[in-house]
């Protein structure tokens, strides 16, 4: 990544430290985006959060890229829901395009897929869109 | 008899009603409101109805191929959404654009900007019942987009933008009209100003209504004009200037209210800024190639891109990652409507019924870009 990009991966166990201490220490208060990728060769899922800062003097053109990686398995990642209100949607959006089960976030239906979707999560390298 | 102002689901007074999908004010969108006579205890919204799948269609196109459909989610506002795509391929390319490229971008960007914003306030106008707002802006917008097509060949989906450039320079001649439309447009905007924001109806209507403290627009993650009409002054184009955005010269301006007036008044005054530098580009504009010769299927290294502008609803986001690959291994496309999207249950709740087209239009969402 460029400069001014920061990306840090992190256990998932410790993202929740992590992240109050970007929060709170650096004051990267603003959230951005969450990504996630299935890397499906590495049989891992990760999950990215761009957060960027909107009090920070010098600061606003710093992105920080806050990663983990979670077994594709058993995808299971702690909600940042309580660090940084804003990425609720995003995470719902993960939740249901890869299959991501965020603990702490209390939403656990579909969100953009239709209520019916019955599919595997479709984000996921091995769902193939219909017609392909 | 008072009025409960707390959800209880078990409760027999609140009434659960939908605002759209149907309805005409929502867009192809849902709110699920929690009713108590005429007043809005809470609400949820809910998207995902004209989810097209773009993330993953992204992933079965190669980088040229991309263009077309990732600028649909926001017809209003093509040129600015595409501009974040085209910046991380050229990062990760490595890709040095030619001058008189990034002018002509910069000059697509602000026209879309224009012409979305003449499109939101026009909305705006016809929730408050202000009928002479949606005829005049949509009548005005049209020589914007008539100046758009001179350049990009389409009224509103111009794939302009493109990864290594833009797809073909201006025709010769064009810098007088622009400059004629500038011009005018700036003497229009003193008459909207006049007839609809200084209107004491308007006023009465959209002042102190829904608003939206900077702390809590910082915390749930605003962007764009609802994130600087609560106080925050932060703008892309400013805090990381792209695509020669440093030249100009410019101003973001911010207001305090974080009211819904406040939302639609931040549209006039970027307006403003945008013939600014939209004059400034045209007279300044060197002379060279437009592009790169990238080829139809270009190599795209391994790596990853987190590129962000600033488009008319706010900061727009593309992650792109590629594995070397003639396709894209994955592309999130970070939407401001979407980032924005926390923000109306936070608004929508405590308020009565004749306030949620006010609030919800004041927001500036677009379902299609949310949804994507």
């Amino acid at each position: 990544m460029r400069e001014k990009r920061l990306k840090v991966t992190v256990p998932s166990e410790t993202i929740k430290e992590v992240a109050l201490m970007v929060r709170d220490e650096l004051a990267f208060d603003h959230p951005s985006a969450v990504s996630g990728t299935d890397w499906i060769a590495k049989d891992e899922i990760e999950i990215i959060y761009f957060v960027g800062s909107a009090t920070k003097a010098g600061f606003q053109d710093f992105v920080i890229a806050l990663a983990e990686r979670i077994p594709r398995r058993d995808p299971v990642a702690p909600s940042l829901i309580y660090v940084w209100a804003g990425v609720e949607y995003h995470e719902r959006e993960s939740q249901e395009m890869l299959g991501i089960n965020f603990e702490g976030n209390p939403y656990k239906g579909h969100f953009l897929l239709p209520e019916d979707w019955n599919d595997m999560p479709p984000l996921r390298k091995d769902y193939i869109s219909p017609g392909r | 008899m008072t009025i409960q102002t707390e959800y209880d689901p078990d409760s027999d007074r609140i009434m659960a009603v939908s605002f759209g999908p149907q309805h005409p004010g929502a867009g192809h969108f849902r709110i699920r409101l929690w009713l108590d006579g005429d007043y809005l205890v809470k609400s949820e919204p809910d998207p995902g109805y004209i989810h097209r799948g773009e993330e993953k269609m992204s992933e079965y196109r190669n980088y040229i191929q991309n263009v077309p459909h990732l600028e649909r989610p926001v017809i209003l506002d093509s040129s600015n959404i595409l501009c974040p795509y085209a910046l991380a391929v050229d990062e990760l390319m490595g890709n040095k654009i030619p001058d008189r490229g990034q002018y002509l971008r910069v000059i697509m960007s602000e026209i879309n900007r224009i012409i979305s914003h003449m499109y939101f306030i026009a909305i705006e106008g016809l929730f408050t019942g202000h009928t002479t707002m949606i005829t005049w802006c949509m009548g005005d917008r049209d020589f914007w987009i008539d100046l758009a097509a001179r350049i990009g060949g389409a009224r509103v989906t111009f794939a302009y933008i493109i990864p290594g450039g833009v797809r073909n320079d201006m025709p010769e001649g064009l810098t007088e009209k622009a400059l004629q439309t500038c011009a005018w447009f700036e003497k229009r905007m003193d008459e909207y100003d006049k007839i609809f924001f200084k209107n004491p109806m308007v006023l009465t209507r959209m002042e102190k209504v829904g608003i939206l403290s900077s702390e809590d627009a910082i915390r749930l993650g605003a962007v764009g004009t609802v994130l600087r009409a609560s106080g925050v002054k932060s703008d892309v184009r400013k805090d990381e200037p792209y695509s020669r955005y440093g030249d100009f010269d410019f101003e973001i301006p911010s207001l305090s209210g974080g009211d819904a007036w406040s939302r639609a008044y931040m549209a006039l005054l970027e307006m403003r800024q945008s013939v600014k530098i939209i004059r400034q580009a045209f007279k300044n504009i060197p002379p060279g190639p437009v592009r790169l010769k990238l080829g139809p299927q270009p190599r795209v290294p391994a790596g990853e891109v987190y590129a962000r502008t600033e488009a008319a609803r706010g900061e727009m986001s593309y992650h792109v990652v590629s594995d070397g690959s003639p396709r894209p291994y994955r592309v999130k496309i970070g939407s401001p409507s979407f980032k924005n999207m926390r923000v109306l249950p936070h608004l929508l709740r405590n308020v009565h019924i004749a306030d949620i087209p006010i609030i919800y239009w004041s927001l500036n969402y677009w379902p299609l870009e949310a949804d994507r």
